[in-house]
């Protein structure tokens, strides 16, 4: 290990920020500061750092750098990885600099935000890595003080030793630089945390708050224009030719020409979803002179009939037909219900649910559809780039750059080390930025016009763009026998283009006859992660459906899954269970206790006034649970109040973890009340927020109480797991405001005929 | 005005998040008032002064940025300075807002995190910053034009 080169200037344009009027390049800013810090003094930080390891560094006049090795779309990873190096590290919060990491796989690990695994995946590799430093440190101090390593002590960045000597790790980073890196190092317990499990501000609150560029579509560059793409208009349509000499002679535009994504036989990845593969790109010199071309541009699309995909995945590559196509949502929902009746694909089956159901005393039967969402982060699409012959820079708003990176590499024609990607901060990512075309597209034209380009897709563009949540149906079916007793449960789902259906997840294991399939309709619309994009599915319709099963046994929503979730434990039912039955229980009694829950369906005092739901689900390794409460206002019922309860193990930010939470139960109330992307004839219905209704301040709930079960389990997920139940208890306390099951979304939509 | 601000004036911080004022984003105060550059032609600002986050106070340290702070209200962050600026208006004229006044002068802006808990949080304790200290004249910027 040796002194790394110094960070700052490894990075072009930060070595424009170094220099006094480095001119438009001077105020993007990467690092961030744990206390509030104006922006003359970050840019006054000392220019030399010794590199410990990939994430940290310290100066000589000791300040402690911790570099964010994942990208940060608001789960405030900015602040909670760091947090958890500071920990094991004993450094001062107050005194520590953070900076997001460059893409470097090797150095920083994974680097991927999303699947809720930020926080779990980094747990340990981050406490191991601030461990080691610390100890190191203290190796150094025991070299120069020549006394023994197990002599000197740490306080908040200070090296002590009982002889009365002292050091700041400042005085000693570069010598423990050179040291080995100790392994097999025992980390704190739970108990000894000081700075986990304490609420620490965003790092990058100040910056946020004053305006600062932080977001891709922020950043610029010397010579840099501006490209926009012009899309095919519908899903199954391609371009056939253009007419660009009218928008050629708009002021400003510098280029119009045809972009390809892929080639023919193109091994995509899985992330490397496509959806046209064929783009008109305007480029010019600033975003509204681009956006005036974009108007004069004559265009003929036509229909790209099948097309083929070559998907590699797991060391396997495989070809997959495209169907062409125009589709709409009406004749979506007719194919649904017609695949709905055909055979579908066994994913799980326990004891003999066909004689049950033809024993039962009563069935129950509900069908539940949900259709494709848009992720409509605030921040549209965007990504600069600057390639050429030799290498490539690319800045913007992504969620994986080591996902990106083997795509550019066969595109670019150029190894991985000559393509340097930098993270901006993400205005929303929802899933959305995981797959980065938008990346592909903006590097292709860059290599075109061989000049820096900053790619903008506009609100229209990116709502109708894809990469969507799916489309959806479920049909549920319980068994009861004379006595009431659930004997079978029964799922089939579907969806376009995938099903939903989790087989091994709850009340799979608590039914001792129990059946799971899934079916699955191909189609051209492109879709991939969107907050748990099954799960937010299941959780809707289980979770309503068994409060429907809870109403037709006569018992208690909450108690229902209870009973359920004691059989799971203490006598399970099949094999591969997923959850944890006690935790699972767990989050129901500390929502049910937080809440006062309704006891035997009569309402405790204080809640005659609302009209409660309750639903709960494991995903991501976590469990959560909500009651909603409802009141009606100007006849229409809206979430006034909401109790969380989240079992995710060790919270690292609590105050942080709640905002969490309460931003997922607002997201959900907005999705299952008015989310909904439609089509006709292959073109999305909606295209900006003037049709595709988001949930707005006036619609939120007035107060989100979030509780969290304390435990010393490792971290397990977070921007996920409190979102998917959230629909369910929506619906459920629609139920009690309105006297009607909902079983499709949006649920507004019907609310209105009411 | 929107594209002046961000591509001309290099003053990023008013975002761009759906072009035609339905999402707030790109609030800005015309004259003390909130309004949304991206449906502003530079041509309606005349000599009346225009103020974006950057400079809504001389330090960062408007009574709403602190309360943003205090509450942590950002989760991405992007719509947040839009939401400051809807936020700061609101107080202007209108220091003791009732629930109803938050809820109407803030349903323009979208925040798709979902802070809008916090925000609401937020302005309550910035009003009640504002009600005990004199409120700061804002740092006014007129654009070259």
């Amino acid at each position: 290990m040796k002194p790394a080169k110094n960070s700052v200037n490894r990075r072009s344009f930060l070595k424009a920020s170094a220099l006094a009027g480095g001119g438009l390049l001077l105020n993007f800013s990467w690092l961030a500061k744990a206390q509030a810090a104006d922006k003359a003094e970050i840019l006054n930080l000392p220019p030399q750092w010794t590199e410990i390891n990939g994430y940290i560094q310290i100066t000589p006049d000791n300040v402690v750098k911790l570099i964010c090795p994942n990208p940060e779309f608001g789960q405030n990873v900015m602040t909670s990885l760091p947090m958890i190096v500071a920990e094991e590290l004993d450094v001062d919060w107050k005194n520590i600099v953070v900076e997001m990491g460059p893409h470097d796989n090797v150095k920083l690990g994974p680097q991927f935000s999303g699947g809720s695994q930020s926080v779990r995946m980094y747990w340990k590799p981050l406490r191991e890595a601030g461990a080691a430093a610390r100890q190191m440190l203290r190796q150094a101090a025991a070299e120069t003080w020549g006394v023994p390593v197990d002599e000197v002590t740490t306080k908040a960045g200070v090296l002590q030793h009982s002889g009365g000597k002292s050091a700041k790790y400042g005085d000693m980073a570069s010598k423990a630089a050179t040291l080995a890196v100790p392994k097999g190092m025992t980390l704190k317990a739970p108990k000894d945390f000081a700075i986990v499990r304490q609420s620490k501000r965003n790092v990058e609150g100040q910056k946020i708050v004053t305006g600062q560029p932080l977001f891709g579509l922020d950043y610029r560059a010397d010579g840099m224009l501006i490209a926009m793409i012009q899309h095919p208009p519908a899903f199954g349509m391609k371009l056939k030719s253009f007419d660009a000499s009218q928008a050629l002679k708009m002021p400003g535009i510098r280029d119009v020409f045809s972009l390809k994504l892929y080639e023919d036989g193109f091994e995509q990845g899985g992330f490397d979803t496509r959806t046209f593969n064929e783009l008109l790109v305007v480029v010019g010199k600033t975003t509204w002179e681009v956006m005036n071309a974009r108007k004069k541009l004559k265009v003929d699309w036509e229909p790209t009939g099948d097309t083929k995909d070559t998907l590699m995945g797991r060391g396997s590559k495989r070809e997959v037909v495209v169907p062409g196509g125009l589709e709409s949502t009406s004749s979506q929902l007719e194919k649904m219900a017609e695949w709905a009746k055909k055979p579908a694909q066994v994913l799980r089956k326990d004891g003999d649910p066909e004689t049950a159901f033809s024993n039962a005393a009563q069935v129950i039967e509900r069908t539940y559809t949900a259709p494709f969402l848009a992720h409509n982060c605030m921040e549209p699409m965007n990504f600069f780039a600057h390639v050429t012959d030799e290498k490539a820079l690319l800045a913007g708003p992504l969620q994986a750059p080591g996902w990106a990176e083997p795509a550019l590499t066969k595109i670019l024609n150029l190894p991985a080390d000559k393509i340097e990607i930098q993270m901006t901060r993400m205005g929303g990512g929802f899933g959305r930025r995981a797959y980065t075309h938008y990346m592909t597209e903006a590097a292709l034209i860059s290599k075109k016009v061989k000049a820096p380009i900053k790619l903008i897709y506009t609100r229209e563009d990116d709502m109708t763009y894809g990469i969507y949540r799916p489309m959806y149906t479920a049909t549920y079916r319980a068994a009861l026998d004379a006595n009431k007793n659930l004997i079978a449960f029964h799922v089939k789902g579907g969806g376009i283009p995938e099903h939903p259906i989790h087989a091994n997840r709850f009340p799979a294991g608590a039914v001792d006859n129990y059946l799971a399939e899934g079916w699955e309709i191909p189609s051209n619309i492109t879709i991939g992660a969107f907050r748990a994009p099954r799960s937010n599915f299941n959780a809707a319709a289980e979770q309503s459906f068994l409060d429907e099963v809870a109403e037709a046994m006569g018992k208690d929503p909450i108690k229902l899954r209870l009973d359920l979730l004691k059989r799971a434990k203490e006598n399970p039912v099949g094999k591969n269970n997923e959850y944890d039955p006690d935790r699972y229980a767990g989050v129901l009694k500390l929502v049910r206790d937080k809440s006062n829950w309704n006891r035997a369906g009569v309402a405790t005092p204080g809640n005659e006034k609302y009209s409660r739901g309750v639903a709960a689900y494991f995903c991501h390794n976590s469990y959560a649970a909500h009651v909603v409460d409802m009141v009606t206002r100007d006849g229409q019922p809206y979430v006034e109040r909401v109790f969380s309860a989240m079992d995710c193990g060790i919270v690292v930010n609590p105050d942080a973890a709640t905002n969490m939470v309460q931003g997922a139960v607002v997201d959900g109330i907005g999705n299952a009340l008015y989310g909904a992307l439609t089509h006709k004839n292959g073109a999305a219905e909606q295209s900006n927020f003037n049709n595709y209704r988001l949930i707005r301040h006036n619609e939120a709930p007035k107060q989100i109480e979030v509780h969290f079960v304390e435990n010393d389990i490792d971290p397990t997920g977070l921007g996920e797991p409190p979102f998917p139940p959230v629909f369910g208890a929506v619906a459920n306390a629609l139920y009690k405001s309105t006297g009607k099951r909902f079983y499709r979304q949006p649920f507004a939509e019907q609310l209105i005929k009411l | 005005m929107l594209w002046v601000l961000r591509d001309h004036l290099n003053l990023a911080g008013t975002k761009y998040g759906c072009g035609i004022a339905q999402c707030g984003a790109c609030t800005i105060h015309l004259d003390g008032t909130a309004v949304r550059s991206c449906q502003l032609p530079v041509s309606a600002v005349g000599n009346m002064p225009v103020t974006t986050i950057e400079g809504l106070s001389p330090k960062g340290d408007h009574p709403v940025q602190k309360a943003w702070l205090e509450h942590d209200v950002a989760q991405c962050g992007y719509c947040q300075a839009g939401q400051i600026m809807s936020a700061a208006s609101l107080l202007k004229t209108n220091p003791n807002p009732a629930d109803a006044d938050i809820e109407a002068a803030m349903s323009g802006n979208i925040c798709r995190c979902g802070t809008y808990v916090r925000i609401r949080e937020a302005i309550r304790s910035a009003a009640g910053t504002m009600a005990r200290v004199e409120p700061q004249t804002p740092n006014k910027t007129t654009p070259k034009r």
